[in-house]
């Protein structure tokens, strides 16, 4: 039974993180409808620039919010330079846009701060409850389900958010409404990249900085926001619960898995639920005139 | 031709041979008079880029040997290329090193898939893969791989150690073990069954693994605590190994807790970790730990901390990959020096198979290099020291792993 | 399309000739030319150099397999190395630990990729486009993994890998070994194209491509969707592990670590640079993703990665069709000249 409780909350604290990314991962394609390979070496970037920053002396909160208005700003700097001139072009040039980012992240980040492991500071006191779980991993999902929620009332309730659901789903008819479609695109960046780096930042405690530690992350974010519905931000945080859990659960008690296979489940995961219920658990179908 | 011309020519001739005689060194492709070429491999991109530092802190050190005047007059060029730990692009740089560079030899690649892609072709094309940076076992068979030979102890070796100290210390252990799945966990947990012997099966009662791209190895953590073990083997490397030194403090458990030399770093490490987590961790060394207290006024590391300083100043100090390539340059310099004029690959492979009692000055104090023809594992001695939530307490003799079997 | 209008204008006016050869003409004198340099190169470079125009070739045969499927089906992957690890093994199994001959372990590791493609065309049909590049994407990310499972180690070498050696040239013809295999696999990727080319210009390459611009369309008009994707994935794995086989043989070693994300991201990255649709690019692309990352670590070992990237977002704006558009674009200016 301890061990079935241990597994649970370590599977939860595991969940906010790839809750936290599934969240940026929906966010981003909110907005341009596509998935963004690069948004896992966002976050890992602005975290080190959190580092940056802390190491030089700022104090934690201010440099956390110096971050992510710099993660915003950068999110909707490389939105307007980089990807505007691709808007019309096929799904694959925007792929290997992604891809191209990765490379220029990963890289950048590991000539400027090396590839050594660096602590990061965490804003929530050392200890846990019981040893179940640590007061950070704690903070963690309380901040996630907080950014949950103001998402939630930016879109249902603010005029800009109605604004961008518009412009994504339909970009021709709210032109004609007036809406800057382009801008529009480009808070969607800013605010995945800043939800990013919120997560890479409350991460980085946990797993450790440095340059290579979202690659693994990011896939399982994925496979949240898939198994929670893309289009759904609570989805993909209940999304990342799931997965987080189930991928504790099966490596305990599935024999033959063990931990050996977990990425293995997580592409069974991803196959398994994109097969039998594409929108997800939570997800709306769409249905498409043809 | 008349006999004056002839005269010219024979007093010519005879007038030209001391001066070949002394331009005399023996070459094969990569040496001359003037140079020496040595190839290498690092993972500069890709998931294992952290060891990449090994490499740039060899093109330092050899910096610094050529600004002081090279090996006998002759000036290293290190041509190092990146293979991102991927096997086949390994094989690429070094054909590429050996074929197209024409190096004289190659010098600590790093990781086991990548030498062992070309562990092969080396030895068919008789060029030396001296001293490579891993820890396997396969590396010190000069019977059937003449041409390798690795440094470092190998992780067989340290798992034996600690096994021995188990079975001393511990007989009613019931050990917990977790690696990382891959070559590198898996040589040390086989190093620790052997050593265990027939009691392997009774005393080993959990064995988890995970993947480097997994965030966490909290999980396999609770599991290995939940097994009921009081033995703790933790063959991670930094990230993972804070990771569970964190994590078995927060669940409350207190095993005896055997750390991999790979990472026992108090600043890559044991800092992160929180100091207090590691207090009673057991580990091994062979290299001082340039983070670690005690050696702070220690003559070697001022030198090791000056060489960084000058030479690779955005290198990390507090990591002991940089004192690892550090000592290894050395071992090099060593060997190039022994050939004197006769830079042949062969004559290479016999001087890095004739380092007797070799002291560096970053080893332990009471650890020597020593190799032979049929002793190809220069470094075999190791000592067990234990966290005292500072440094490490060095303590026990000075272990030998020759008699394990090699 | 342009077969069409092609035999629609000659109905009407003679073909047009440009310095007495047709369009036709010139593309065979060109592909000609190429050949031939293929075929003498060898012997004007060293054995370095030689091996590495056979990874080129090699990488061009696995990046056919995704043009089949990306560029003239329509379906993304970002998984092809998991179906080149496939080829890999296979061969590595076969030649060390049953001491099959070489030369029989390409059709054997075509038909496990073949295997292997089509069943996971089955899931494939449910999703599209981005999601099918997700799909892929973990694929790729568990290969290793899946590679270093204990329980298979048996076969796989596990971590530690297999050690080949390739076979030296038979009837002790004056080739070297590096050069032989060289020829070999010259033999294949052109085999390969020749492959491609047929399939893409028959009624089942048109189906095929039908799918790729409208699926519904396609659908309403009879084709059976379902057996062609499935069919065409299969295809493509079955090209992409014969350079898998290949590759085990010529770098004489397979491990988990050489079949990463990265190498599918290589693949992909390669397809669009050669051109995407157009099959001759699939060697293009190759050689960009074998020389360009070298080039780049030339110029500076820190930025090696940044650069690279810099790179191929360049070549996504300025040569969006890739190499294919380039040369499109230069035969077009040619022609007009000429004119």
């Amino acid at each position: 039974m301890e061990l079935f409780l241990h597994q649970i909350f370590s599977g939860l604290a595991t969940g906010a993180i790839y809750a936290a990314v599934a969240l940026a991962v929906v966010m981003i394609f909110l907005a341009i409808d596509h998935f963004n390979f690069a948004q896992g070496e966002m976050a890992m970037f602005s975290t080190f620039i959190c580092w940056a920053l802390i190491d030089a002396g700022v104090p934690y909160w201010l440099a956390f919010v110096l971050t992510i208005a710099i993660a915003f700003a950068g999110g909707v700097v490389i939105e307007r330079v980089l990807f505007r001139p691709l808007h019309s072009a096929p799904v694959l040039s925007h792929i290997i846009a992604f891809l191209g980012l990765f490379f220029i992240l990963n890289n950048a980040a590991g000539w400027i701060w090396d590839f050594t492991i660096k602590p990061m500071a965490s804003p929530f006191p050392a200890g846990s409850f019981g040893g179940l779980i640590s007061y950070h991993q704690v903070g963690m999902i309380a901040v996630v389900l907080l950014m949950l929620a103001l998402l939630f009332l930016f879109f249902r309730f603010t005029s800009v958010g109605l604004a961008m659901r518009a412009a994504a789903q339909n970009p021709d008819s709210a032109r004609l409404c007036g809406i800057p479609v382009g801008w529009m695109i480009a808070l969607g960046w800013g605010m995945a990249s800043a939800i990013g780096a919120v997560g890479g930042i409350l991460i980085a405690p946990v797993v450790f900085l440095e340059p290579n530690m979202m690659l693994g992350i990011l896939l399982y974010g994925f496979a949240a926001a898939i198994v929670g519905g893309i289009t759904n931000p609570a989805g993909a945080v209940a999304g990342g619960f799931l997965v987080g859990v189930m991928e504790n659960l099966i490596g305990t008690y599935v024999p033959f898995v063990g931990s050996e296979l977990k990425l293995t489940v997580a592409l069974v995961l991803i196959i398994g639920v994109l097969m039998v219920k594409p929108s997800g658990l939570f997800g709306r179908t769409t249905v498409t005139r043809v | 031709m008349n006999r004056r011309t002839a005269i010219a020519l024979l007093t010519a001739a005879g007038l030209s041979l001391p001066a070949a005689a002394v331009a005399a060194g023996k070459y094969d492709p990569g040496a001359s008079d003037t140079e020496i070429k040595i190839g290498n491999t690092n993972p500069y991109s890709g998931p294992a880029s952290a060891y990449g530092q090994i490499g740039k802190t060899i093109a330092a050190y050899f910096n610094k040997v050529n600004d002081e005047g090279g090996i006998n007059g002759r000036k290293i060029t290190f041509l190092s290329l990146d293979d991102g730990y991927s096997p086949p692009k390994t094989k690429e740089q070094y054909r590429r090193l050996v074929e197209s560079d024409k190096v004289l030899l190659m010098f600590q690649s790093l990781g086991t898939p990548p030498n062992s892609a070309v562990h092969a072709y080396m030895n068919r094309e008789k060029v030396p893969q001296l001293f490579v940076a891993t820890g396997a076992t396969k590396w010190g068979d000069p019977q059937n791989f003449p041409w390798t030979m690795g440094w470092q102890p190998n992780y067989q070796t340290e798992g034996r150690i600690y096994a021995a100290y188990i079975k001393k210390n511990l007989p009613n252990a019931k050990i917990a073990i977790l690696f990382q799945n891959d070559d590198y966990g898996k040589d040390y947990l086989q190093g620790m069954k052997d050593g265990l012997g027939s009691l392997a099966s009774k005393m080993i009662v959990a064995e988890e693994s995970y993947e480097v791209t997994e965030p966490t190895v909290d999980s396999q953590i609770i599991k290995l605590k939940a097994s009921g073990a009081d033995v703790f083997f933790n063959v991670t490397t930094p990230k993972f190994a804070a990771q569970a030194i964190r994590k078995i403090a927060e669940l409350g458990w207190k095993p005896t807790h055997f750390l991999n030399n790979v990472s026992n770093s108090v600043g890559s490490v044991m800092n992160p970790a929180g100091p207090e987590n590691g207090i009673g961790v057991i580990s091994t060394f062979y290299t001082k730990d340039p983070t670690d207290p005690q050696w702070k006024d220690d003559a070697a590391y001022k030198k090791w901390s000056a060489f960084m300083d000058k030479y690779y100043a955005d290198g990390d100090k507090k990591s002991t990959f940089t004192v690892y390539g550090y000592t290894a340059a050395q071992t090099m310099v060593q060997v190039l020096q022994q050939c004197g004029d006769d830079l042949t690959r062969a004559n290479v492979m016999k001087q890095a198979a004739n380092l007797k009692d070799l002291q560096l000055d970053m080893l332990l104090p009471g650890i020597k290099i020593n190799t032979g023809p049929k002793d190809f594992f220069p470094i075999e001695q190791m000592q067990l020291a234990k966290f005292n939530g500072k440094g490490w307490d060095l303590f026990g003799e000075i272990i030998s792993g020759e008699a394990s079997g090699s | 399309m342009a077969a069409e209008t092609r035999v629609a204008a000659a109905a009407i006016e003679p073909e047009r000739r440009i310095a007495g050869l047709t369009a036709g003409g010139w593309r065979n004198a060109a592909a000609a030319a190429a050949v031939t340099v293929a075929v003498v190169l060898p012997w004007t470079v060293g054995s370095f150099e030689v091996f590495q125009l056979t990874l080129v070739l090699i990488y061009g045969i696995a990046i056919l397999g995704l043009n089949v499927l990306t560029g003239f089906n329509g379906q993304f992957s970002l998984g092809h190395s998991a179906f080149f690890a496939i080829g890999a093994y296979t061969a590595a199994i076969l030649i060390e630990r049953y001491g099959v001959s070489s030369y029989l372990t390409l059709p054997a590791a075509g038909a496990f990729g073949f295997a292997a493609g089509f069943l996971f065309g089955f899931p494939a049909l449910r999703l599209s486009g981005l999601y099918l590049a997700l799909a892929t994407f973990a694929l790729s990310v568990a290969t290793p993994q899946l590679l270093k499972y204990t329980h298979f180690e048996h076969f796989t070498g596990g971590v530690q890998g297999i050690n080949l050696l390739k076979d030296s040239a038979p009837f002790d013809l004056p080739l070297s070994t590096d050069q032989w295999w060289y020829y070999v696999t010259l033999a294949v990727t052109l085999l390969s194209m020749w492959m491609a080319r047929n399939l893409v210009q028959s009624r089942t390459g048109r189906a095929i491509m039908a799918i790729r611009d409208n699926p519904i369309a396609a659908a309403t008009m009879g084709v059976n969707t379902a057996l062609y994707k499935t069919l065409t994935f299969g295809v493509s794995a079955l090209l992409t592990a014969v350079a898998g086989a290949l590759s085990a043989i010529v770098v004489e070693f397979v491990a988990p670590d050489s079949f990463t994300f990265l190498l599918s991201v290589y693949f992909l990255i390669g397809l669009v640079i050669g051109g995407v649709g157009w099959i001759p690019g699939a060697v293009i692309g190759g050689a960009f993703v074998l020389y360009v990352p070298n080039l780049a670590e030339g110029i500076s070992t820190g930025l090696a990665g940044v650069l690279f990237g810099v790179i191929i977002l360049l070549v996504i704006y300025l040569m969006p069709t890739g190499a294919a558009g380039l040369i499109r674009l230069a035969v077009t200016q040619i022609r007009r000249r000429l004119e």
